[in-house]
Order: C-alpha cells, then structure tokens, then sequence
C-alpha cells in the first residue's frame, strides 16, 4: 500500500524541514500545522518547485529525487498536478486555454473525456471562453483544479486552494473536493490549516510543526492523540464516522448513528442510511459527572476519561471514550479540577449542537 | 524642401535604428532575463554597466569606444586580425556603438517587465510540463508584451536622436555615419536654417508620434497584477 517515501532535509537558518514520511497511494492525505510549521515547504519539495539538499522521494516506484545519487528530476518532467493557494491561471489565456495548457505538453495523447469531466463535476463549462480577470475567486480556483487533473496526474497536490477565498466561496469548492475524493483515484497530498478541510476530506492525516512530523497516519488514529490535540489546542476535533438513522422533521433534526450510540443532529436531506462523517470541536463539549436530567443540550452521551493534559493556557484537554469511539474535550483546567476528574472515571459528554457536520 | 543629401540621411538614420533596436532586443532580451532571475555576485557589476550611457555624456562614451575600437586598442587590434579592419568611422562602428549607447533604454523596460512576472506563472508552467525554455517563450515573453513595446519604441527613438555618439566614432561620412542629427548639425553651421528646420521638424514629429502611441497604448492597457 505505502507508494510515497518522503525524505527530506532543509536548512534555511531559522527554519529547518526535516521529514521522513512512508504515505499511502491512495486517497487525500492531508497535511496540517500552523502557518511556519513546514507543510508548504514539503509540499513544494514534492514538487520540485524547491530542491532540499538532502532528499530521497519515491512516487509508485520511480525515483523523483535522490540528492545521494545526485538525482533530481524538474518540475516540468514530474507527472504531477499541482495547485496553488492563489489558482495561478495565466492571465494572457482564457479559461480554455490555461485548460489546454499542459495536455498540450503531454508527450502522449491526451485522453480529452477526462477534461471533459473535470469541466463537468467542477462546473465551469459556461466559463471557457473567458479571461481569468472575468472569474470570481471560487471559479478561477475551480478552474485550476481542473487544469491541474486535465494532464491526468499520477499524484495530485493541492497547496491550501481554498485559504485565499472567504467563507462563501470555500463553501462552493467544497463539495466539489468531496466529489473529487470520491472519484479520484490518484493519491491527493492537501495542505491546510482548516480543521474543517482535515473533518471533510482526511483520509491520512500528517500534522506537522516547525518542520517535524508530529504524528501521521489514518485520521482516525491521528487526530485523536493527546499530544496532538494539545497543539491544536481550541482546534482539536474528532471525526466521526456514522450513518443517518432516522428523520425527525418535526423538529428539524436528523438522527445518526456512530459506533457509540445516536447523535441528534440538524436535519438534513439524506436518506437513510447514508454515511457521513461527523466533526465534533473539542471546545464544543462539556463534561458533567452525572447524567444532566434538565438540560437543553440534545447530545449526552455516557463516556470514560481514558486520558487528560493541561496546556499552557489554563486549559485541559480531555480524552474520552463513547462507545468504540474516541472524544476530546476542552474544558477549563478549573473546571478539571473541581470535578476531580482523572483517568477511568465515568462521566457524561455533553456535546453543544454546533457540531459540524459533512456529507461524504 | 529635403534635398536628397537630406533623404539619404534619414534613410540611414532609419537603418542605422533599425538594425541596432534588432541587435539590442536579441541581445538586451536574455541579458535582462538573467538580470532579472540571477543571485550572481556580478550582477550589481553588470547592472550598472548596462546602465552607465543613462548618465554618461555621449562624448564619454564615445570616446573610450573610439579608443578601443582605434587601431591601437584591444577591439581595434581584434577585428583587424580577423582582416575586418577597423570599425570607426564605418557603419559597423556606428552599429556597435549605437547599440551600446541605447542598450538600458531596451534592458530595463524588459527587467521591469519580467520581474513584474513574478515567480507564480514561472512554477504554474513548470508544473503544466512546460521547460524553462517553453515557459519564457510561452508565457513569459507574452505576460511581458507591454515591456516589449516600450523596449522596442526607446531604444529605436533613443537611436534616432543620438549625436554626441555618431560625432565622436561615425564621423560625418554621407551614407556611412551620417545620420539626421548629424546632418541637423552640418545645415546649422553651413548657416542653411531651412534645410535643418525641414530635417528638425521631420524628427519632432517623428519622436512625439512615436511616444504618443506608446503611452496611449500603456493607459489601455494597464500593468496591472500579472497573475489573477
């Protein structure tokens, strides 16, 4: 399964990149930090668009660096897709012909039905003929997603496409990235800084700080560390896998069911039975050590404390277990302090109802 | 009226500015590219070099050349073993030194203009598979088309009005070395005012019309961001 060897070694001064990362051939691996933690820097070495004086990358058996053997291939040969925080069109071109840019760059001929789709699911077929100046943000983006998967790459990288858009607009590629994920079948390396792009799209997740991996592997595993959560500190999530259960439209509210009980949720249009994944802010839950019999808080769930840290804030981070599944609490260390709470000790979750919820 | 002494003049004026903006677009097109993308420790050196006819008096410049390109100097002494004899007071030596004399009025428009580029189209091509030979001619060379045509239009005005230049290394040879301004300068002493009105009033025109449509040109179309 592993098909990415990352090795890298990069000293510029105040900052240093110094990775080593075995990554699966498929699906979106995501990598996230804060901004300086290294995750663009690694992107780009991938690339090619930066040469690190010391680097081993190997992409489905062929070699694209080795500094040991003196071995770099350039950008331009890498069969790669690429895009950038900025979408990057060429502004001399339209819409077109920034899409036709690398096919006719392909020493093969191009498979056009795949661009044809891509025009398709990203919807910019009403665009072709015009200048990138004539595109709102979100369609020069989708654009350059497009140009980016036309050459039909062996790998797609995507260095934090929806940072430079507002709310709105990610909200419009976002499903589209979801789209994506289900109908690529090339390896995806994203980097973000979003929790919400990690809940949405994050199959492997790679968390980096100051030019370190701090943890890497599937989402599940990752995201759900103590260590981890205690860096990401009011970002911490979980991601829940769980299938719609049942529609209560009276109120609004959809039920979903999770290897640890029901969630009640906002309702939503989805038949039953379909699976999604659920993100759940460690800020958004509470803890009480008894079942709370007048609340107005939907989701209570029964837990055990299997873990719990102070950060440097006041804060601690609590780990939970529901069910099979994991949950991070973000409390007060006060709060922590006066319930007594240690590890083994049965409490109730209480989650507020602004969990994030996203359909796969 | 223009005699045809005086046409001959702007006959070779124009020859003269043509072939010259020629020689500085070829040369003067890949040395500001390297200006523009190199960390080299020579390139503060080679800048300033390239940009010394901007503040030096064209009798300066024409001097050293004259001396160098003489036949006791080191350029004189080479095209003389090659048997091209010696280049001053021929229209290869005016060629040599107009081109020398106008070269920042094309090298730095073009630096301008491919520094504006930035590094984004550069790495978009290289990831869309194109060279870094591809990327210039593709998308840097038309991303810079305004700096182009500011390059191209300075460097030929730029020719047609030296003097000081011509004086020193053409000297005043019809159909070889002598230009309008030369020829501007030869009715002024022959005291034959409307000989030079004529041959003023032909340049006047000729410069400001040029420089009209090069900066009516530049308000239509707006440097603006190169990436969108």
């Amino acid at each position: 399964m592993t098909a990415i060897l990352a090795r890298f070694q990069l000293d510029y001064g105040e900052f240093k990149l110094d990775v080593d990362l075995e990554l699966p051939a498929a699906g979106i691996t995501v990598f996230f930090g804060h901004s300086g933690s290294g995750k663009t820097t690694l992107l780009r070495c991938i690339a090619g668009l930066q040469q690190a004086a010391q680097g081993f990358l190997e992409i489905n058996g062929s070699i694209w660096q080795d500094s040991g053997r003196g071995l770099f291939l350039p950008t331009h040969k890498r069969p790669l897709g690429y895009v950038f925080q900025e979408a990057n069109l060429f502004p001399h071109l339209t819409v077109r012909d920034n899409l036709h840019f690398g096919l006719k760059r392909l020493k093969k001929k191009p498979d056009l039905t795949n661009l044809e789709q891509t025009v398709e699911l990203l919807g910019i077929d009403h665009l072709l003929e015009r200048l990138p100046e004539r595109l709102s943000g979100g369609e020069r983006q989708r654009v350059a997603i497009a140009r980016a998967l036309a050459l039909n790459p062996e790998i797609l990288l995507m260095d934090e496409p929806l940072a430079s858009l507002d709310f709105k607009r990610k909200q419009e590629i976002l499903p589209f990235l979801s789209r994506l994920h289900q109908q690529l079948d090339i390896p995806v390396l994203y980097v973000t800084h979003s929790q919400q792009e990690v809940a949405q799209l994050a199959d492997t997740l790679v968390i980096m700080e100051n030019g370190h991996i701090l943890a890497a592997g599937p989402l599940s595993e990752t995201q759900n560390r103590l260590e981890v959560a205690l860096i990401q500190d009011r970002d911490a999530t979980t991601v829940w896998q769980a299938t719609v259960a049942e529609h209560e439209p009276e109120y609004h509210l959809t039920q979903v069911a999770f290897a640890g009980g029901f969630l009640s949720l906002p309702a939503m249009e989805a038949k039953i039975g379909t699976p999604l994944r659920v993100q759940i802010y460690a800020r958004d839950v509470s803890i009480a050590l008894e079942a709370p019999v007048a609340t107005s808080i939907l989701n209570v769930l029964p837990a055990i404390i299997t873990d719990l840290a102070d950060n440097q804030g006041g804060q601690s981070v609590v780990m939970l277990k529901v069910g099979s599944e994991t949950l991070l609490a973000h409390i007060t260390r006060k709060s922590a302090l006066l319930l007594g709470l240690h590890t083994g000790m049965s409490v109730f979750a209480q989650i507020k109802g602004t969990s994030t919820l996203t359909h796969q | 009226m223009l005699n045809s002494a005086d046409l001959d003049t702007l006959l070779l004026t124009f020859k003269v500015a043509s072939l010259a903006t020629t020689l500085m677009l070829l040369f003067g097109t890949p040395l500001a590219w390297w200006l523009t993308r190199t960390r080299c420790a020579w390139k503060g050196i080679i800048n300033a070099i390239v940009a010394l006819p901007l503040v030096l008096p064209p009798t300066v410049l024409g001097f050293y050349l004259l001396v160098l390109m003489g036949p006791a100097g080191i350029i004189g002494k080479i095209t003389s073993w090659l048997g091209l004899g010696t280049l001053p007071f021929t229209f290869p030596g005016l060629i040599v030194a107009s081109v020398l004399y106008s070269l920042p009025f094309v090298v730095q428009p073009l630096q301008a203009a491919f520094s504006m580029i930035g590094e984004q189209p550069l790495e978009a091509a290289a990831t869309l598979r194109a060279s870094p030979f591809d990327t210039f001619f593709n998308v840097v060379v038309p991303l810079a088309k305004p700096g182009f045509l500011t390059a191209t239009i300075l460097g030929f005005t730029h020719t047609v009005g030296e003097f000081g230049v011509v004086l020193m290394v053409g000297g005043n040879i019809p159909d070889q070395t002598r230009v309008v301004s030369v020829q501007i300068y030869n009715h002024v002493e022959a005291l034959e005012y409307a000989q030079a009105h004529w041959l003023a009033g032909c340049l006047l025109l000729f410069s400001f019309s040029v420089l009209l449509l090069l900066y009516s040109s530049q308000k239509s179309q707006p440097i603006a961001h190169p990436l969108k």
